[in-house]
């Protein structure tokens, strides 16, 4: 089934020509299509909005715009001219700036410094710095977006959204670098500000459209609505439609987004049954808040994996680590059948029989160079020591066993765990709890994230294998079509507080488009 | 965001808040040298005259230029241990350039601007190493002081230059408004650092640099010239304070630097010049060879034995690091 939406734009047909073009862009990670021939083309005085789901490509898209990505194949025009951007500074010559996601302001330096960054003109001769100059200049490029920002403050005394202002008059110095009309990028720019300000960006973003042209990224699709005038839809590297947003829904954005995968139950085994009388869960958590939480509640029955949903900043990835205490938390209590756990610290968790398979594989799952037998037995060291010594032989027979239990392939149990592969690694880092025995939770945090197919699935049979031995599982997947095929229950989260829960046993599984109601 | 509640304004608050007024780390080590100050004042009447305050500027005045060099290096958060062997080869060159019992050389003013420029050419290879063979900086200037101390041994050769120039002898002994002429070089030293921390691009990029390097390479920023820059100025500093070593011993010693670095660097992250950069300045370093020159007198004056000091000073560094990194600390930070 597939429901592929191409509204076509008829609202405008710009005569001229596009401010920004791309086609066919390409870009190749080792195992993973970034871009996948991606086409876009921003007009002149316009908004263009930018929406897909995670590792859909905008990331890479917006860097090979800027110059910080060289993509494999496919060209970029600026006004119709092709050109290789081989730097930011090269794509500010052509007029096309970028406002980073994680802000990209020097903090110690005075705004003016920042505005003026790299390019301060008049503002220092001869390696002397004329602070009246940098003043003036600093405040012509605040004038042009209606900014009273002092641009003698130190940068870290100001709050976020003005700090966006004077990034914003950054970005508009391009204008002095090329003739053309600029073109502005902004990416995700309402993530770090709160709703009034959000009002006062998008004013400003409706003013920069009178000079320039704006490529607006954003993960809530309603602002995208909001303030774009067309928006591209990206979806696994590719584009894979427009619509005019004059006459288009968030839903409809989203089922571009997520595509027409069918949410097949992954691995569905023998799924989480409820018996007649049901025993008390496992893990039960009441009102634990945190710095990006809130009265969160949760109960996880042994053999059930519950699946947290929601989208980017939802407070989930927070959660998880809070219940493995890598966290600190402010309110709430988190009891283990039927004991309060005292999470202030991860030991006391992995003393419980909490184990926690972290997102950033490479820097918190793993050490890249250690063994995969030393990553294996790295938590629960006893389990290959005789008293205080390590015993190789009796890591060496332990580590073994685990290695043909789970299939994973290594060519020795010696080897740098850095030289498997993506699935082989997670895999050691599973069995790094598993050879404990003994766990009773299990927190997944992304565990597929970066994994092909087949590695996908294997980590799947197993999740499914260790739910049915028992043990409790909390699930935060990389995908919407993973977390409703893989979990018995699905909580979903909005701004750091659970909004809906939503049963999801095989056969009567949700659709996506159920969920994302109550993520956005 | 229509359907979130509005109560949720307010609960953004894993975003880093803006600071406001002037911060504990930049008021702190002043009030402490003026609290340090009235102590020992209050308990020792040897401490609180003028003669001893008049010794306390003298004492700090070599500290002052080192710890001037050494605050623009610390502010781009790199590290320079260069200091010991960047000195000894200032030292003994200029008491070989000067007039002096070695050789025929009277070249005044001339012989130490080139100890001067030396000790920068020192410093030049330092920061060179760093950005060319990417070398963290706390080898490179651990090897370049190695190699000054060689430059310096080899100048020595055996034999002890004692300097028989008057200007540069009368240096340390001579003094103008109560201060000898040493001091006033310290505060030259502080006020000219001060002005290329302020309006220099050089000062203000290496504050950049300390504070988000990766900006300033997407600005299209070179920061490449810049170290190499600061760390040729910070050993100019560190040359200049050499020369002042030998004008107080009247001879050029290998040895002239010996300690500096940690001293220098003991005092700038004392008076609130943060290790990992882009905090902190020429003034709080200032403030930081005061407080630790004020506080090993003081120690002195009411008898506390100068075997301490060593340790003393050691804790000093130690919990002035633990205070200013107080208010980062999370759960599972990595300290390396």
């Amino acid at each position: 089934m597939s429901i592929e939406l191409e509204h076509d734009i008829s609202t405008s047909g710009p005569a001229t020509v596009p401010a920004l073009e791309a086609r066919g862009l390409l870009k190749h990670y080792p195992g993973v299509k970034a871009l996948d021939g991606v086409d876009m083309v921003v007009h002149q005085n316009e908004v263009l909005g930018l929406a897909g789901e995670n590792g859909a490509g905008k990331s890479t898209l917006l860097k090979a715009l800027v110059g910080l990505v060289k993509p494999d194949a496919g060209d970029i025009y600026v006004r119709g001219e092709k050109v290789r951007l081989r730097s930011v500074v090269d794509a500010a010559n052509h007029g096309i700036g970028m406002v980073f996601q994680e802000q990209s302001l020097v903090p110690n330096l005075t705004a003016a410094e920042n505005i003026m960054l790299g390019s301060e003109g008049r503002g220092v001769r001869g390696g002397i710095y004329r602070w009246d100059s940098m003043r003036e200049m600093a405040q012509e490029q605040l004038d042009k977006i209606g900014s009273h920002i002092n641009p003698l403050a130190r940068t870290d005394t100001l709050s976020f959204a003005d700090r966006q202002m004077v990034e914003i008059a950054k970005v508009l110095r391009i204008e002095q670098r090329s003739n053309n009309a600029p073109v502005i990028i902004l990416d995700e720019p309402t993530s770090v500000l709160e709703s009034k300000e959000i009002e006062t960006l998008f004013t400003q973003v409706r003013r920069l459209r009178e000079f320039a042209s704006v490529i607006f990224v954003s993960h809530r699709l309603d602002e995208v609505l909001d303030v774009c005038d067309r928006v591209l839809v990206l979806r696994s590297g590719q584009s894979v439609g427009e619509v005019a947003t004059a006459h288009a829904a968030p839903a409809d954005l989203h089922r571009m987004m997520i595509g027409s995968t069918g949410s097949d139950d992954h691995y569905h085994g023998n799924a989480f049954k409820k018996s007649e009388e049901q025993p008390p869960p496992r893990l039960t958590v009441r009102g634990l808040s945190g710095n990006t939480f809130r009265d969160f509640d949760l109960d996880v029955h042994e053999g059930e994996i519950v699946g947290i949903v929601g989208v980017h900043g939802s407070g989930r990835e927070d959660v998880c680590r809070a219940l493995f205490g890598a966290e600190p938390f402010i309110a709430g209590e988190v009891t283990l059948d039927g004991k309060k756990l005292e999470l202030s610290g991860t030991r006391s968790a992995c003393a419980a029989g909490v184990a926690y398979v972290p997102a950033e594989r490479k820097t918190e799952g793993m050490v890249g160079p250690m063994s995969v037998a030393d990553n294996m037995t790295l938590t629960k060291q006893k389990s290959r020591c005789s008293g205080v010594l390590v015993v190789p032989k009796k890591q060496a027979s332990l580590v073994d066993a685990w290695i043909e239990r789970l299939s994973i392939r290594t060519p020795h149990r010696g080897t740098a765990i850095q030289r498997l592969s993506g699935g082989n690694q997670q895999k050691v880092v599973l069995a790094r709890w598993l050879v404990a025995g003994d766990i009773r939770l299990l927190l997944l945090d992304h565990p597929t994230r970066g994994l092909d197919i087949g590695a996908r699935s294997e980590v799947y049979r197993l999740m499914r294998e260790l739910a049915d031995s028992g043990v409790a599982t909390v699930l935060l997947a990389d995908s919407l079509e993973e977390a409703i095929g893989m979990s018995d229950r699905i909580v979903v989260m909005n701004d750091g507080h659970v909004t809906k829960e939503v049963a999801c046993p095989t056969g009567a599984k949700p659709t996506p488009l159920d969920l994302v109601k109550e993520m956005v | 965001m229509t359907t979130s509640p509005a109560e949720d304004v307010e609960f953004i608050a894993a975003r880093p808040q803006p600071r406001r007024g002037v911060s504990f780390r930049d008021a702190g080590p002043p009030i402490a040298l003026i609290v340090i100050f009235c102590v020992f004042a209050a308990i020792s009447s040897d401490f609180r005259t003028l003669a001893n305050v008049q010794n306390i500027m003298d004492t700090a005045a070599v500290l002052a230029v080192v710890t001037c060099g050494i605050t623009f290096v610390l502010m781009m958060g790199s590290i320079d241990l260069s200091s010991p062997g960047v000195m000894g080869a200032a030292a003994i060159a200029v008491a070989l350039l000067v007039a002096n019992n070695r050789n025929d050389n009277d070249l005044g003013l001339l012989g130490i601007a080139v100890a001067v420029l030396l000790a920068a050419g020192l410093g030049c290879v330092s920061g060179l190493a760093l950005v060319l063979l990417k070398v963290p900086s706390f080898m490179t200037t651990l090897g370049v002081s190695a190699i000054g101390l060689g430059v310096a041994t080899l100048m020595f050769n055996g034999v002890q230059p004692n300097i028989t120039d008057q200007k540069l002898a009368t240096w340390a002994v001579d003094r103008f408004l109560g201060f000898s002429y040493l001091t006033w070089i310290a505060v030259g030293c502080v006020l000219v650092g001060w002005l290329i921390q302020r309006y220099s691009r050089l000062g203000r990029y290496a504050f950049a640099i300390g504070g988000a390097e990766e900006v300033l390479t997407l600005s299209g920023v070179k920061v490449a010239p810049y170290k190499v820059a600061v760390f040729t100025l910070a050993g100019a500093f560190y040359g200049l304070a050499g020369v002042m070593v030998t004008s107080q011993l009247s001879a050029g010693l290998v040895q002239a630097g010996k300690g500096f670095d940690f001293a220098a660097i003991t005092a700038a992250v004392v008076g609130g010049t943060l290790l990992t950069g882009g905090r902190g300045g020429i003034l709080h370093s200032a403030v930081g060879v005061l407080l630790v020159t004020v506080l090993t007198n003081g120690l002195v004056q009411v008898g506390v034995s100068p075997y301490w000091q060593g340790g003393v000073q050691g804790l000093i560094v130690v919990a002035a690091v633990a205070a200013a990194v107080y208010p980062q600390r999370r759960r599972n930070q990595v300290t390396k």
